[in-house]
């Protein structure tokens, strides 16, 4: 065994790495902009977004507008959720339903949800539900294809295991099926957190009716365009925040699945 | 009941009527595939005696897993019927539990220990405190009592199997049936749970029907031994098994009886087969095949 990895490149593990990237992405955008390689009409330099990105942190409207979308966010995930997996367990359960359904969720599910924003402005206006509408629609297909392929995914030993020991209909979900499609089911849920808030933004920005996609459709027609990218920025941010705690969930809740525990020494 | 160790009893002396639990009357079990049909098994018929461990052995592919499946009520057999306890089984009966050869796919990874061997009694809503004693009694009596609160991938191949084997015990069946439960572990290993399975089916006073395609394990394990056909299957020979009951590794194996008994099986195993005979004159191809 040579140690040719040596210390220099142990420090490139960890989050080093992902944080020099970062750090040289900033580097890139400030010279190019100082450096009228872009034009600062369009694109103000790293810095100052980051100080109008900093300025947000005490601002009242600012947090309120950040609580609003999340609470939009994490309100159409939890009904999407909730609807996909009973539903996925309900047609997944049951070759009829199966093939019943398949042309159907099919048919729906590439629909893009910015698609419905006409129908959602006309039936709930610039209320939350609209916002919802959407958010739900975009996440529940990704989650119920999961929920349907992983009810598919259940072992036939452990299924024939349930069955020998007289285990009901009730039971064989609780115990058996649910838990094998949980990994599906968690996949589906990270897909559909990031596709719900890119949704609520973008409702909040076409539609109104507040939320951080309001803030940036009033700071583009007020001109300010240090805002507008501070903004954009902090979505960004918000989406790796969001992604960060659905993997701290996945790893709570299968800590026994083979894609998380790994080796184990027998 | 309870028999006392040292009688070189063979058999307990069949009462005339055998006390018969398990009945397997014309079995038969046919494939449909594709317009084709695949018979697995022609016509099985065997009885099990109360408290006895019969093990049922045939050359591979003889339609054991597919008997053991239809004995079990997992599978409908074409025609044919099985009873248990004067009840035909349709369909998964109460008095039976099975102990699959895949133990690690067979375990719910999500569970430990305790929790795997308590499930199946916490879907029959048996009260806490009874589910609590019977899985501590049968962990305990597989020795595992110190790895209840592992999760199952935690544990080797042997250990796995022994929490299918203690969630089995603590259903408290009539009726243990085991399909090619030590195929898939080191020698060593296999030869532990056979001894394993010996004490415990008298500690909880069971009767075993274990399938299996070793002629040696057959004949150490058993009481009676089910020789099945070449596919499509039959009963080839049914022989009873007149070793002494307390059964060990080496002694057991070294008496001339096994090695009779362990020969007849062989011989009909190989002409099912369809592989050559050693017959008397033919004893230096016995002999070489000895060696290698």
């Amino acid at each position: 065994m040579t140690r040719t990895g040596g210390l220099p490149g142990r420090v490139l593990i960890g989050p080093v790495p992902g944080l020099l990237g970062i750090a040289a992405f900033l580097g890139a955008w400030e010279v190019a902009v100082r450096g009228g390689l872009v034009d600062d009409r369009y694109i103000p330099p790293a810095s100052t977004v980051l100080v109008a990105a900093v300025d947000y942190l005490d601002d009242g409207v600012f947090w309120r507008a950040v609580g609003r979308t999340l609470g939009a966010w994490a309100l159409g995930l939890a009904i999407a959720a909730t609807a996909a997996v009973v539903l996925g367990i309900l047609i997944g359960s049951s070759g009829v339903a199966r093939r019943a359904t398949h042309s159907t969720i099919e048919f729906l599910r590439p629909i893009p949800s910015v698609a419905l924003i006409p129908l959602a402005v006309l039936v709930y206006g610039t209320s939350l539900q609209s916002t919802l509408l959407l958010v739900i629609y975009a996440a529940f297909w990704q989650i119920l294809i999961q929920v349907l392929y992983g009810v598919q995914d259940v072992d036939p030993v452990a299924s024939d295991t349930a069955v020998s020991y007289r285990f009901g209909r009730i039971a064989r979900v609780r115990y058996l099926v649910w838990p094998s499609a949980l990994p599906y089911v968690m996949t589906g849920l990270r897909l559909g957190a990031a596709v719900a808030l890119i949704l609520a933004i973008t409702a909040e920005l076409v539609i109104g009716g507040g939320g951080l996609g309001e803030r940036i459709a009033l700071a583009q027609s007020g001109g300010a365009l240090d805002k507008l990218y501070a903004l954009i920025v902090i979505t960004g941010l918000l989406g790796v925040a969001v992604n960060l705690v659905m993997r701290a969930i996945e790893r709570r809740a299968l800590a026994w699945h083979t894609s998380v525990r790994g080796e184990v020494p027998v | 009941m309870a028999a006392d160790p040292a009688t070189i009893a063979m058999n307990p002396t069949p009462s005339n009527p055998r006390d018969v639990l398990l009945r397997v009357d014309g079995l038969k079990k046919t494939y449909s595939a594709q317009g084709r049909d695949v018979e697995a098994v022609r016509d099985l018929t065997f009885e099990l005696v109360r408290g006895e461990l019969t093990c049922i052995v045939g050359p591979s592919g003889s339609g054991k897993t597919t008997l053991l499946r239809c004995i079990s009520g997992l599978l409908e057999p074409t025609s044919g019927s099985v009873v248990l306890d004067g009840a035909p089984v349709k369909g998964p009966p109460r008095g039976m539990a099975v102990v699959f050869q895949e133990y690690g796919r067979s375990l719910f990874a999500w569970m430990t220990v305790r929790q795997n061997v308590e499930l199946p009694l916490k879907v029959q809503k048996m009260s806490k405190s009874e589910r609590t004693r019977l899985v501590d009694q049968s962990l305990e009596s597989v020795g595992l009592a110190h790895s209840a609160d592992s999760y199952p991938w935690q544990l080797s191949g042997g250990m796995q199997q022994r929490v299918a084997i203690a969630r089995a015990l603590a259903y408290q069946p009539q009726l243990l049936l085991m399909d090619e439960p030590f195929a898939s572990v080191d020698a060593q290993t296999r030869a532990d749970l056979e001894d394993l399975v010996l004490r415990v089916r008298h500690q909880f006073d069971v009767t075993v029907l274990l399938v299996t395609h070793d002629i040696d394990e057959s004949i150490y394990l058993s009481d009676r031994v089910v020789v099945l056909s070449s596919p499509p299957s039959t009963v080839r020979e049914e022989l009873e098994i007149p070793l002494p009951r307390r059964r060990d590794q080496v002694t057991t194996k070294e008496l001339p009886e096994f090695a009779h008994l362990r020969a007849h099986v062989f011989r009909l195993i190989k002409r099912e087969s369809g592989a050559e005979t050693p017959d008397a004159h033919d004893s230096s191809s016995l002999a070489t095949a000895g060696e290698l």
